[in-house]
């Protein structure tokens, strides 16, 4: 497995994107530490799959590892981490669900207050809503790539991505006490 | 189109992922339909919310050195020289003396595989227990426990940790930055840990007090490592790292000759 030209694809075509997979599992796991642990892991198995690795599209084949690698993660914690719980939060409890993660050192650096709205109002989306909408909005994504990376047709992306913009919305409405 | 139908395109509407016939008939429908006006809105305007949040989070520094340390099946010893002689017979710039290097390359690679025949059997076991603690150094978030470049910072570090005090030198100049240091349990006892760096390659140096060995170091291979044995002014050191045995044995060669002056 220690083929050097395979070493050096990989150094080339996976590791620059390092971000994108490391933004993905946070924007999942809520947490800092458990995203670098995803991201090692994924990075691990990407490296020992990437001779099957065919395609010419390697962030979203990468993201794919990351988001599976995450789900393992996911099922093996849940239940007895307490600070998993509110993945399976509902969009309505946003004040008391996210307010634990503002001591996050980029929760620090969200400069005004409509961006930190904005923050915790994806950080409390559902998971299969919130996949999708960070694929889309911060990793600007095709539907064809995301329904790759997921795993669902096309139309379950776009179907996702409205439900998905449509909570937001809500959560974002001006009705909200803080102004 | 029904009103239903062109409420599930509005997300690919919105995003341009419609093709033309559906994005036109979508249009048509629109411009009659309030629900669809406000819902596409609305929708857009998250879209527009989020991509000016700045949501997006960068990996950390210390993750991506490690994500790099820990992959395996760093480039080998021979597909660098052959990139070297690439190079060099492509008729690109001369950097350095690949010739001189491929000789000494051989003469290396000849001298230590005449010293692989001839690892003792009673350290056959401390070299699989060091190359067993070094993958495991690097598979873990465990390379090392102070992390500094600065040997003024590593060496006080291990002061109350063990009962003598490991030599730290700096070989940035000579291309093998110190990266940090960590303790370890190696052979029964409490040792020192100094991590280097050459190039992308992690060198941990193990040193704890004793003379086992001669002052000459002894180079071995194991599952693609390759470990250095020797002992100096009390010490017993051990290095081991994935970069090649060249790149090894010129690492203890500038190791010793700092530490001797």
């Amino acid at each position: 497995m220690a083929d050097p030209v395979n070493a050096q694809r990989f150094e080339k075509l996976v590791l620059p994107h390092m971000n994108s997979a490391f933004n993905v599992a946070r924007w999942l796991t809520h947490n800092d530490q458990d995203a670098q642990d995803v991201v090692q892991e994924a990075y691990l198995r990407a490296f020992r799959f990437f001779g099957g690795f065919r395609g010419e599209d390697a962030r979203a084949w990468l993201l794919s590892i990351v988001r599976n690698t995450f789900y393992t993660w996911h099922q093996q914690n849940r239940g007895h981490a307490a600070d998993t719980t509110e993945f399976e939060e509902d969009m309505h409890s946003l004040e008391t669900s996210t307010a634990e993660h503002d001591d996050s050192p980029e929760a620090m650096l969200i400069r005004s207050q409509s961006q930190k709205r904005v923050h915790k109002a994806l950080q409390s989306l559902r998971l299969e809503y919130r996949e999708v909408v960070v694929l889309r909005e911060l990793e600007e994504l095709s539907y064809k790539e995301i329904a790759a990376i997921v795993g669902i047709p096309m139309g379950t992306v776009m179907s996702r991505l409205g439900r998905g913009r449509q909570q937001l919305a809500a959560l974002l409405a001006p009705t909200d006490q803080e102004a | 189109m029904d009103h239903e139908q062109s409420f599930e395109l509005l997300p690919g509407y919105i995003d341009q992922e419609l093709s033309l016939s559906e994005a036109l008939e979508f249009e048509r429908h629109l411009s009659g339909c309030e629900e669809c006006q406000r819902a596409y809105q609305e929708q857009r305007q998250v879209s527009v919310q989020l991509r000016q949040a700045h949501l997006r989070v960068e990996a950390p520094a210390e993750l991506v050195k490690r994500i790099k340390a820990a992959l395996p099946g760093r480039r080998s010893l021979w597909q660098r020289l052959g990139d070297r002689f690439g190079q060099w017979s492509g008729g690109g710039s001369l950097g350095w003396a690949p010739v001189g290097a491929m000789v000494m390359s051989v003469v290396a690679l000849s001298w230590s595989a005449g010293l692989y025949f001839s690892v003792p059997s009673s350290e056959t076991r401390l070299t699989q227990e060091l190359v067993d603690n070094h993958i495991r150094s690097l598979q873990f978030n465990h390379l090392s426990d102070v992390i500094s470049t600065d040997k003024h910072t590593v060496k006080p570090w291990f002061n109350g940790k063990l009962d003598y005090t490991p030599p730290v030198v700096d070989l940035a100049q000579q291309g093998y930055p110190l990266v940090g240091g960590r303790l370890d349990y190696l052979n029964g006892r409490s040792v020192a840990v100094m991590v280097y760096r050459y190039k992308l390659h992690p060198i941990n140096l193990y040193v704890w007090p004793g003379s086992d060995a001669g002052a000459t170091p002894h180079i071995y291979e194991q599952q693609g490592y390759h470990l250095a044995h020797w002992s100096a002014a009390g010490m017993n050191y051990w290095a081991i790292t994935d970069a090649g045995d060249n790149e090894l044995n010129n690492f203890i060669v500038d190791l010793r000759a700092h530490a001797a002056s």
